[in-house]
């Protein structure tokens, strides 16, 4: 390992954390503006041209409240817990091919990998990063010592640790079909053509895998986690200035990373004509997050026990089939 | 010292750290996360040693699905640090345990004595694996070819040890749930 491999690698990471953290910040501008276009709203416009420097004032303002820990709470998970979810939602983006061999307009020696690391088992590192998510949550609720937020923890570990399974399964139709875990490999089978994607070759593994995803990050309309009506605000209720917002930046990287992970595995990844891949990358992954609020704006929220038979009695045995039917399709 | 080695020391030290906090702690909250910081370092010596798929495993398995609901069982019943723990056990266990780890530290010091001062490799520890052992590939040929039966007997085990615990879950019989529900209506009513 040379010294050229540790700065470039270093230079990389800093690269993908600062245009993560900024995207993560004008997630949320996205998601209110486009929300309030959806609602026949105009949405923020007062912070700078179209309210451009909103998620900056958010940011400030955030940062500059008081930091307010009540008296019966669990002081160290207490502390723990935004760290515990912001980390696995950071760490999914280790292993995403951003782009093809790039050297940065000549900034690096030579020409270097568009991803972090290429691991031989990425698919997996990404259930295991995916799967500590759910601590965040679990330790925020417990350790609070409050009732909303005791109940808001137990429905997301509940509802994460159910559609894991499915997440899971629906991922193993495209390792059945590409013969690989390496995601950078996943991504050159599907270059060429459009009709190489893997959407079109595994379509219910992509629709399980899309409901899944949005159920692991208790998006609408399965954001029973902080279902307002309820439970205040669920998991995070007892938590305020930068500790709060670090739940709302890992839920919106979390995002990022679901929707990441579905342009890798289905889309082709940053394959794409005429523009560089980074910029194909970028814009299918903002396909999804345009489809995220979309959902939100559109549907109400699921009850419970509805959320549960969901996904135990419909997609975990649809996940079944598709695997069964992938694998037969495969042999024949 | 090369990163390698640095590497190892670090993530020993911190899976030892954890594992005997976790035995230390009363709470039992924390000794749940030291747990988790054991496995998580666990998982990083089996990706040094080349097994990339176990160290996957270990983390998905272990700190991903079982022990959240170790956590999810502990915040149910709403377990705190200074819960009472019971009486202390019987001098007769007390023994047996006492005994029981004396043998296995003598074991495990005897195949660290036998390994760092003699060339010889203790057996039960391969020796010249091939460049790709512990890749999955590797590891889906002994599963699904050597130890298939095996594989596929455990999972009939777990299965028997679901439908058990369902079984245990369950009321006795209908006029219990019967006379249950009455009673909750009743206070309902109240």
């Amino acid at each position: 390992m040379s010294l050229e491999f540790f700065i470039v690698t270093f230079v990389k990471i800093a690269l993908l954390l600062a245009v993560l953290l900024t995207a993560c910040a004008y997630s949320t501008y996205m998601e209110r503006k486009i929300l309030a276009y959806l609602q026949h709203r105009v949405g923020p416009s007062y912070a700078g041209p179209y309210g451009l420097l909103q998620p900056l004032a958010d940011g400030l303002k955030l940062i500059f409240k008081e930091d307010l820990v009540p008296d019966r709470v669990e002081r160290i998970t207490f502390a723990l817990a935004p760290i515990v979810s912001f980390i696995p939602a950071m760490l999914v983006f280790a292993v995403i091919p951003f782009s093809s061999e790039f050297d940065l307009f000549g900034l690096f020696p030579s020409a270097t990998e568009g991803v972090i690391s290429d691991l031989s088992i990425g698919v997996l590192f990404i259930f295991a990063v995916t799967s500590l998510g759910v601590y965040g949550l679990v330790l925020a609720g417990w350790s609070s010592g409050s009732k909303y937020s005791l109940l808001g923890g137990i429905r997301s570990s509940a509802q994460m640790i159910s559609y894991e399974v499915g997440y899971g399964l629906s991922i193993v139709g495209v390792v059945l079909v590409s013969n690989t875990l390496s995601l950078t490999e996943i991504v050159s089978l599907q270059s060429g053509s459009l009709f190489n994607w893997f959407i079109f070759k595994q379509p219910l593994g992509f629709m399980i895998y899309i409901v899944c995803g949005i159920a692991e990050t208790n998006r609408a309309p399965f954001d029973l986690a902080e279902a307002e009506s309820e439970l205040v605000a669920g998991y995070h209720t007892e938590y305020s200035s930068m500790r709060f917002s670090m739940f709302f930046i890992s839920e919106y990287a979390n995002m990022l990373a679901v929707s990441a992970v579905a342009v890798t595995l289905f889309f082709g990844g940053w394959a794409g004509p005429l523009l560089p891949p980074i910029i194909w990358f970028l814009i299918k992954i903002v396909a999804f997050m345009f489809f995220y609020i979309w959902l939100r704006a559109t549907f109400p929220r699921f009850r419970y026990d509805q959320l549960m038979d969901f996904g135990w009695k419909v997609l975990f045995p649809l996940a079944l089939f598709n695997i069964m039917l992938t694998a037969a399709l495969e042999i024949l | 010292m090369n990163l390698d080695g640095l590497i190892f020391i670090i993530s020993a030290a911190v899976t030892i750290f954890g594992a005997v906090m976790m035995i230390m702690q009363r709470n039992p909250v924390a000794a749940v996360l030291y747990f988790i910081l054991s496995l998580v370092a666990q998982a990083v010596l089996y990706v040094q040693l080349g097994a990339l798929f176990v160290g996957a495993v270990l983390i998905i398995v272990y700190s991903g699905a079982i022990l959240v609901l170790f956590l999810f069982v502990i915040m149910l019943l709403n377990l705190r640090g200074d819960e009472d723990l019971g009486a202390p056990s019987a001098p007769v266990s007390q023994l047996t345990k006492f005994i029981v780890s004396i043998g296995i530290v003598a074991e495990f010091a005897f195949i660290m004595w036998s390994t760092v001062f003699s060339n010889s490799i203790p057996t039960g520890i391969i020796a010249g694996a091939s460049d790709n052992f512990g890749s999955t590939e590797q590891v889906a040929k002994l599963l699904f070819g050597r130890y298939l039966y095996p594989f596929e007997l455990t999972s009939i085990l777990l299965l028997s040890a679901i439908v058990g615990a369902v079984v245990i879950a369950r009321k006795e019989d209908k006029d219990e749930i019967e006379s249950e529900a009455e009673a909750s209506t009743d206070k309902v009513t109240d």
